[in-house]
């Protein structure tokens, strides 16, 4: 530790602590566009000048010298810096003014006006009057993708940009070219970002200069109501905050949250917000002569049980969305238990996972944060890139950081080859060389070496027949004294809940596939259930929100809310409980999905015990009591992770999401994602014809 | 300066020919393995003078794929640095100096001569032949004003000797690469008025040899 005297304030940092870290763990703001602290250092706005004794007799960058550069004073006193001195305050006036010169007086036509870090800082730390007549500086506007529009007149070259995607996109489109006052920030050629987490570089842009391209024009920050909710586009869980204007909700940026999603969300979590007004479901539907028709809540809850009371309980299925809180599966699975139905699964993909095995066989043990600390990571049949992208980031820091014992991290690969944005040792298409890394052949050896090896296993391994068998040998793999490396990658944000509650079927029940089969059952009921084909025959009931796969199969449409548009619960892969709160309400006749199925309970005479969310919630407590512990995490039990040993086939494995953009009804509706969706796909033919 | 962008007639393809290739190749091996990038100066270099003292977009791709860089990290260097020349060039490329010694030693005479014969900045003459651009100080103030043609300094100028020189060029006619008015360097141009003791009055022999230096008086006063 190092000690620093800062306006007067003795403080205790570690000496590598910059001297703008120092600052504020002693309680001073110092102003800053160029530094940013999951970036690296650029030094180049100069907007963090400080006065330090024991240094250089001028202003000093605060963001690029640390604290252990500063020499002591004559009788050895802790170095001294000042940053409110006079020095100080003409420094930041002057590096303002200089900022200013050339940029645009445009605040009033201006997105980013009201949350803006220039005008902001203008205002606190610059001169009350531009002492300027010559003509502005304009720079030319680029194209750089479809979710971030240019207005690069305004750019002051904190290049922020740059560095983000270089560093934690690593895909580095961005750039800075020419030089001097011609200095221009650009991708190459004007291509679009590559990036599944572009849409990123408009919270860091520090001014107006990158906006994002859906909401231009929109709204004004101060208008906004602000709810804080969870991500449900992958099962990351991503902390976001959803910003509404009246009833609707305009965009959603990311929420911080150092365990799950640090400060980033992917381009799907935020700019699918269309999707949520798009192709929605506002009013029940019933199918009459082969054609849907608008419905009262009566006559569709009629219709429902008129089906119920024709049919008996073995021929009733309930399945599980991939979007579905929490609460709505638990109450769809109490009306189920209440008609004595077994029929009841969340897997929609077939997925292998029993909940019989223990919490820690479908849970991302090792915790998200857990990949900061793996020494080896082995990837089998995922895709992270897609399947989660800020996960991805993640561990492309992780490799960023290096070996624990020098040299590179360890990543392997087994199954289909993509760019993942950091290298990896592709070990092949088929799972069975699993059995010989298990032997410690080959990457087996490292990871056999590591004392933290983390497995991380595709949510597409467990729909295959062998699913259970390559978990079991990963299992072996990964578990380790305390460290439990067994990480289970989900692709359904309600999946973990779902498991967790035990929305699997009973006794002699039939799993989602089986239900799917034409015959196999009379009445359906899908809760959001969109990624999965029913074969003709049986009555089938839409809960949902949109105009998706299962809405056009229903037979009966009723219509529930979105993630926006509930309070509700939802578990990520590593088993974080997180809530996320109503930002608005459900368009027209729509209705949250556990009131749909207390309000249809009472028309089957099987009235459910709640009349409240809080009633709910508390059943849902006695029932599995870690769901209390929200924004906790409870540990699966590594020493209960035994799993069926099996034989391998050797299929290639494959990554089940084969286009990022839609893999939900509500990205599926949104035009940006469609419009994101055919640029990838052009980008992805162009690359394979070279 | 100002703002450079690509040439937009591009070639279809480039590629480094085999001796290039192999120079590359011995350049990248200075720097240790994953630090080729280093090399990018030289690679850019080595493409602009084989490809007609300009850079295609075709080159720098090129350059990046050896080199293992994103692209814009390629673009970035070659956009910097004016040396790198984005659009086509004449054979005979006048790069003219404009800053303050040269200017105050005549140098808007050779820019007027410059416009007059070859015309505007980076446009190149219909016979290919000649381009100019004026850049800033290349060093070489004391023979000031001058400019640069393809790897050459030619200085010591005036209107006169830069026309001279520019159709010694077109016709193809051998010309004296350095100062134009009879200097060798950059010595006094009447010839020395100080230490001819050492150097001869000429200025040209330079110095003395240890033993003609030892020979000398101590002190020449005496």
């Amino acid at each position: 530790m190092a000690k620093i005297i800062v306006d007067g304030i003795e403080v205790d940092v570690p000496p590598d602590y910059t001297l703008l870290q120092a600052a504020e763990a002693a309680g001073k703001e110092i102003p800053r566009f160029c530094f940013h602290e999951r970036l690296s250092v650029a030094g180049n706005c100069r907007m963090c000048l400080v006065e330090v004794k024991g240094g250089p007799p001028k202003p000093t960058a605060s963001c690029a010298m640390s604290v252990k550069d500063l020499r002591p004073g004559p009788n050895g006193e802790p170095p001294v810096m000042f940053t409110n001195s006079p020095m100080v305050k003409k420094a930041r006036e002057g590096v303002m003014e200089f900022l200013l010169i050339n940029h645009p007086l445009d605040c009033p036509i201006c997105d980013q006006g009201g949350e803006c870090d220039l005008q902001d800082q203008a205002l606190a730390f610059g001169r009350d009057r531009s002492r300027y007549t010559e003509n502005k500086n304009a720079v030319e506007n680029k194209y750089i993708g479809p979710l971030v529009k240019t207005e690069m007149t305004r750019c002051i070259q904190c290049t922020r940009c740059v560095r983000f995607t270089a560093e934690i996109c690593g895909t580095s489109d961005m750039g800075n070219i020419n030089r001097g006052e011609d200095s221009e920030i650009t991708t190459y050629l004007q291509t679009a970002m590559r990036s599944e987490l572009q849409g990123n570089v408009t919270d860091l842009c520090p001014v107006g200069a990158l906006l994002p391209r859906p909401q231009n024009f929109r709204a004004r920050p101060w208008e906004y109501s602000k709810t804080p909710g969870v991500d449900v586009s992958d099962a990351l869980g991503a902390n976001i905050r959803i910003d509404a204007r009246g009833r609707e909700v305009v965009r959603i940026l990311p929420r911080l949250n150092e365990a799950v999603n640090e400060e980033w969300i992917s381009d799907k979590a935020r700019q699918s917000v269309d999707g949520l007004k798009l192709q929605r479901l506002d009013r029940p539907y019933l199918r009459d002569n082969g054609k849907l028709r608008p419905a009262s809540w009566s006559e569709a809850f009629n219709a429902i049980a008129a089906k119920v009371k024709a049919t008996s309980s073995e021929k009733v299925g309930f399945i599980g969305g991939d979007l579905s809180s929490v609460e709505d599966l638990f109450a769809a699975k109490a009306l189920a238990v209440a008609l004595g139905v077994k029929n009841v699964d969340c897997r929609q993909d077939g997925a292998k996972i029993d909940p019989a095995n223990g919490r820690a066989s479908y849970l991302f043990n090792a915790t998200v944060e857990g990949i900061d600390q793996a020494d080896a990571l082995l990837i089998i049949g995922s895709n992270p890139r897609w399947e989660s992208p800020v996960l991805n980031a993640r561990i492309r820091r992780r490799w960023r950081q290096g070996g624990s014992q020098g040299g590179d991290f360890p990543i392997a690969v087994i199954g289909e080859q993509h760019d993942l944005t950091y290298p990896y040792e592709h070990l092949g298409d088929s799972p069975d060389v699993l059995q010989n890394i298990v032997k410690g052949e080959g990457f087996g050896k490292i990871l056999a070496k590591a004392e933290r090896p983390l497995i991380l296993i595709g949510a597409g391994v467990f729909a295959r027949d062998d699913g259970p068998a390559i978990a079991a040998l990963a299992a072996k793999l990964g578990v380790k004294g305390d460290w439990n490396g067994y990480c289970v990658l989900h692709n359904a944000a309600s999946r973990v809940g779902a498991l967790d509650i035990g929305f699997v079927p009973g006794q002699g029940g039939l799993n989602a596939p089986a239900m799917a089969k034409a015959g196999a059952l009379d009445l359906l009921f899908l809760v959001g259930a969109d990624e999965i084909a029913i074969e003709p025959g049986a009555f089938v009931v839409y809960v949902g929100t949109h105009g998706d796969r299962g809405a056009h199969r229903a037979d009966v449409i009723l219509p529930g809310a979105a993630y926006t548009e509930k309070s509700g619960l939802y578990v990520n892969t590593e088993g974080r409980v997180q809530m996320t709160d109503r930002a608005g309400f459900p368009p027209g006749d729509a209705r949250e999905d556990w009131a749909i199925f207390r309000a249809l309970s009472a028309v089957l005479d099987k009235t459910l015990p709640f009349d409240s969310l809080a009633q709910l919630r508390a059943l849902l407590t006695r029932a599995v009591p870690h769901f209390a512990g929200i924004d906790q995490i409870e540990k699966g039990d590594a020493g209960a992770l035994k799993l069926p040993a099996g034989d391998i086939s050797a299929a290639a494995l494959v990554s089940p999401i084969t286009d990022f953009y839609l893999t939900n009804p509500i990205s599926r509706a949104s035009k940006v994602m469609a419009e994101c969706s055919a640029l990838a796909k052009s980008a992805a033919l162009k690359q394979a014809a070279e | 300066m100002s703002v450079r962008r690509l040439a937009e007639q591009q070639p279809e393809t480039f590629e480094f020919t085999p001796e290039n290739q192999a120079w590359l190749e011995s350049q990248i091996a200075r720097y240790p393995p994953g630090r080729q990038a280093s090399a990018v100066i030289p690679a850019l270099w080595k493409a602009q003078k084989q490809h007609d003292y300009w850079l295609p977009q075709k080159a720098i791709e090129k350059v990046a794929d050896i080199l293992g860089m994103p692209y814009i990290r390629v673009l970035e260097v070659a956009t910097f640095y004016t040396m790198f020349n984005l659009e086509p060039v004449g054979k005979y490329f006048v790069q003219l100096c404009g800053t303050t010694p040269c200017l105050l030693r005549g140098a808007d005479a050779i820019v007027a001569v410059c416009k007059q014969r070859i015309g505007h900045q980076r446009k190149v003459t219909a016979d290919g032949l000649f381009s100019w651009l004026e850049v800033e100080c290349l060093g070489a103030c004391c023979n000031a004003p001058m400019v640069q043609i393809n790897d050459d300094y030619y200085s010591d100028l005036d209107a006169e000797s830069f026309g001279k020189l520019l159709d010694d060029l077109a016709a193809g006619r051998p010309t004296h690469i350095g100062p134009q008015n009879g200097r060798q360097r950059s010595e006094p141009f009447g010839g020395l008025t100080a230490l001819t003791e050492f150097y001869g009055a000429d200025g040209k022999s330079g110095p003395l040899s240890d033993a003609q230096a030892a020979a000398q008086p101590a002190n020449p006063a005496e």
